[in-house]
């Protein structure tokens, strides 16, 4: 299995330095400027607007300016936002925290729901149970984030005034108030997220389930009388645990790609947002930046599930 | 309207036979600003009034707890003269000042700046050549440390410089700053500078510490730390900054104005779009105030209703048009289209251009769409409706438009579109992607169609439609269309700089990579000769006639079609008390904002 690692990650390195090249001709190859807003102001000479792109290296031809990036990226200079002349990486990292803090609660929350109904609604397949939480499931994925966000806002905003919908990542407040804060107005994002993400996992997590419940050995640990919850949880689960995990780990890049669409809609300052706004304002190093972390990320956890199913399961080989 | 009729109404104001403010409102219909009628007033020496200060209620400094404000477009640096957008100009005015701001009237209100400079105190020169500021004393920056003239001409020589690239350069390089003594700077122009107000006035006058920027200059400037911490005198210091996030200040206790601010703190979020602020401030007033409500009035009213906030509406420049193409924007000469070398097919015919101007429903837009933030207007410069100029009105009427085109010579087809000498009456019509302009061009393209005028519409999107890239044919520059429609901004009081958008040599091609301003490439010798009569007049009545001639000059020849003109709309809670100006940041005077129960 060492072998197996070893070569996956001498492949690794090609393959991103490929991703980074495309990424960033395409950028490169995309209409607009960082310097826009300037266009529309008839009191900025065009001296000014030329001088500037000539200072930021917009002017230089790509392959140039690629080596350039990909050099100092390699030396751990990210480089720094064309509009706020701010460090890339601080960029990122002011961020960093209110995205975990949010999609990672949203991804657990998710969880936390799908496995208990999924082994639930598989173990009484077709029963009363069994058709409400499916038919949860398929309204779950079914309504877009930005739907039941709104709907969220109304009730519980608008109508009922219970929660604030303006995500502030900065409350001035301490101890338990603090807290306090924070999960009042995380929890409609939260929610929000958690809910669409429960509504697959719940139906991945049944038919993963129900494979297992019909085989053999379950029915032996019935026949020998083992209770019925002792092998469920002990027997059933642990193996239909193995492809859900695997589905989990991919999935792990995406809390850092966020969910655009939430922190558009509630306002939380996270990487997703960030990112959309630098690609509409055109700033190239922030875009690099993050769209080239999040495939590395993809790639490196693609690799982590590949091995982790191999461990779980032991009638995996490598070759 | 001549000069000598302007002459006699400033006299009639001296005489105290016409009161200021309905002169000022006269000088507005007739398509100036409020600023360029209160120097007007100040140059024939009519004493200038005070800012109509309202009062400010609280007796002590601090105690108000946290201020709350919305920008739907977060700050993303917090160097005034590095703006690329007010957002940027007003999360700087929250720690920066300037000598003087523009109030809502238009006329100057001092803020580090002792008093006003006026001809009567001898603080402007008579030959218009130089002006002398006296500044305020007892003023410190926010780590304490004294404010003087030396900060006031580094500032100058700073912005000045073009290795700094900064956007307000054009201010300040046709002027020279020199200290006379530690409080008072005495301005130098090149040439006779008629509208002295604009170096150290308004957002692009706010004054920067010497001592935090004085090792970073020219190419350096851009890495300053006080770009991102900013240092300076106003009522709040700089406590934390996320760019497009969030700014956040602390109440300032050097502040050199008594028992100000009245807020402990100051928050400016950003993000998210238009119609989620008004909601939070107005709806369920979560915050205190939001910076540019485009939303359609028909939901601030229905929001309104909720009864915790209002939108706010006060009158500045920016006016919505549709722009008219001179060139062919289909024929290619040497590898450009829309090029000066290919005139239009039919756009240059003045019938045409008439008749377009007959076919837009101004007050349907103004209606149905925009409500109380959009003002139907005929006027290029901005125009309240109770002053119309006589020279220049609107009308919507489709028979006219048919009658004007049926006699041009444009008869219809058998398709229903209107032909002559075989070219069709086809027109592509563009604009960005926003849903008010969106159903202003559905308005439009009916109206047109009754007339036998084809129109096909296209849409981009904003960040692409705005940017002064080269390469892409689709910005509002190149202009690869027949007609198109967007918001011009006025950000200085003074209208040269906006009326230069109609001067041959500014006309945008190829060769300047479109970056003239003279987007729709109208040229008229007339027009320049105006211009130019202009440029250099140091009479301030003269000039005004001079400005009242040229916007004729555009809306008699249908350069442009302007469509409704757009006032400042900002939404705030009912129970904080503040002042919008048009003429300035929404910032300008937050040293006096304070809330009451």
């Amino acid at each position: 299995m060492s072998k197996y690692f070893v070569r996956r990650l001498l492949i690794l390195i090609p393959v991103l330095a490929g991703i980074s090249l495309v990424l960033f001709t395409i950028l490169a190859l995309a209409p607009g400027d960082p310097f826009e807003e300037l266009a529309t102001n008839p009191n900025v000479p065009p001296e000014v607007r030329a001088n500037l792109r000539a200072q930021f290296g917009l002017d230089d031809p790509i392959a140039v300016r690629y080596v350039r990036w990909f050099t100092s990226m390699v030396k751990g200079d990210w480089g720094f936002s064309f509009v706020s002349r701010v460090n890339v990486v601080t960029l990122i990292m002011q961020r960093l925290p209110t995205t975990i803090a949010v999609i990672g609660s949203a991804q657990l929350l998710g969880l936390l729901i799908a496995i208990p109904i999924g082994v639930y609604s598989a173990t009484r397949p077709y029963s009363i149970f069994d058709q409400i939480a499916t038919t949860c499931a398929f309204l779950g994925f079914s309504l877009p984030t930005f739907f039941t966000g709104l709907l969220f806002i109304l009730f519980f905003s608008i109508y009922l005034d219970w929660l604030p919908f303006i995500y502030r990542a900065d409350i001035t407040a301490t101890g338990w108030r603090w807290w306090w804060e924070h999960i009042r107005q995380a929890i409609m994002p939260v929610a929000v997220l958690g809910l669409a993400q429960a509504a697959s996992m719940t139906r991945f997590m049944r038919s993963a389930v129900l494979d297992v419940i019909q085989l053999d050995y379950v029915r032996t640990a019935r026949a020998k009388g083992l209770a019925e919850r002792i092998t469920i949880v002990k027997h059933v689960v642990r193996n239909a645990l193995i492809p859900v995990v695997t589905l989990i780990s991919l999935q792990v890049p995406t809390i850092f790609a966020g969910a655009l669409i939430t922190e558009q809609i509630f306002r939380v300052p996270g990487i997703g947002s960030l990112l959309i706004s630098s690609i509409l304002a055109n700033d190239t190093p922030v875009v690099m930046a993050i769209t080239f972390v999040f495939s590395a990320l993809v790639v490196i956890f693609s690799l982590i599930a590949d091995l982790l199913y191999g461990w779980l399961d032991p009638r995996i080989s490598y070759r | 309207m001549e000069e000598r009729d302007l002459r006699q109404l400033i006299g009639q104001v001296k005489a105290g036979r016409l009161s200021r403010r309905s002169f000022v409102q006269m000088m507005v219909g007739l398509g100036l600003t409020a600023p360029m009628a209160t120097q007007m007033l100040a140059s024939a020496g009519v004493a200038q009034a005070q800012t109509k200060a309202a009062p400010y209620k609280p007796t002590k400094r601090g105690g108000g707890g946290q201020l709350k404000t919305l920008w739907w477009q977060g700050a993303t640096l917090l160097n005034p003269h590095f703006a690329t957008g007010t957002k940027d100009q007003d999360g700087s005015r929250i720690f920066y000042e300037p000598l003087a701001s523009w109030d809502p009237d238009g006329n100057l209100s001092p803020n580090l700046a002792a008093e006003v400079p006026t001809l009567q105190n001898g603080g402007v020169a008579k030959d218009g050549r130089s002006v002398t500021w006296k500044l305020k004393k007892g003023v410190v920056w926010h780590d304490g440390k004294p404010f003087t003239a030396d900060d006031c001409v580094f500032t100058a020589e700073w912005v000045a410089d073009p290795a700094t690239a900064s956007r307000n350069i054009n201010t300040y390089k046709d002027l020279k700053v020199e200290k006379i003594d530690s409080h008072t700077i005495k301005i130098t122009f090149k040439k006779p500078t008629p509208f002295w107000a604009d170096a150290f006035v308004g957002v692009g006058g706010m004054v920067l510490p010497k001592h935090a920027f004085e090792g970073y200059k020219g190419d350096k400037s851009r890495e300053a730390p006080a770009n991102l911490k900013p240092l300076g005198t106003g009522p709040y210091k700089y406590v934390d900054f996320k760019p497009g996030d969030m700014v956040r200040g602390e109440l300032f206790s050097g502040y050199h104005m008594p028992n100000r601010p009245f807020f402990d703190s100051i928050e400016m979020k950003g993000g998210g779009d238009a119609v989620s602020a008004a909601r939070a401030v107005i709806q369920t007033g979560e915050f205190d105030y939001a910076w540019n409500m485009q939303v359609e009035d028909e939901i601030l009213k229905r929001l309104e209703q909720g009864g915790k906030g209002k939108a706010d509406i006060v009158a500045g420049g920016n006016i919505e048009h549709i722009q008219i193409n001179f060139t062919d924007p289909y024929k290619d000469v040497d590898g450009e289209r829309s090029s000066l070398k290919a005139p239009h097919p039919f756009l240059t015919d003045p019938a045409v251009r008439q008749a377009l101007n007959l076919l837009v429903d101004r007050a349907s837009v103004q209606e149905q769409i925009y409500g109380r933030t959009g003002i139907a207007t005929a006027n290029f410069l901005n125009q309240p409706a109770r002053y119309a100029s006589k020279a220049t009105k609107y009308e919507f009427n489709v028979e006219k438009a048919n009658q004007i085109l049926e006699a041009a010579g444009w008869k219809k087809g058998s398709d229903g579109i209107r032909a002559k000498d075989g070219k069709k009456l086809k027109m592509l019509y563009q604009t960005s992607i926003n849903q008010p302009r969106q159903k202003t061009q559905a308005i439009v393209k009916q109206a047109s169609k009754n007339a036998g005028i084809d129109m096909e519409l296209k849409s981009v999107t904003a960040s692409v439609f705005f940017s002064s890239d080269v390469a892409n044919p689709d910005t509002y520059a190149h202009f690869y269309t027949d007609i198109q429609m967007f918001t011009t901004t006025m950000t200085q009081p003074d209208p040269e700089l906006f009326m230069l958008q109609f001067t041959s040599w500014e006309a945008a091609s190829k060769e300047n990579k479109y970056q003239g301003r003279n987007i729709t490439r109208w040229r008229s010798e007339d027009y320049d000769k105006l211009f130019r009569a202009a440029e250099s007049e140091l009479d301030p009545v003269k000039r005004a006639a001079l400005f009242i001639k040229m916007n004729e000059l555009v809306i008699q020849n249908v350069v442009v079609i302007p469509v409704v003109f757009r006032p400042r709309v900002a939404a705030v809670a009912n129970t904080l008390r503040m002042e919008q100006s048009g003429w300035d940041s929404d910032f300008w005077a937050l040293h006096n904002w304070y809330r009451e129960a």
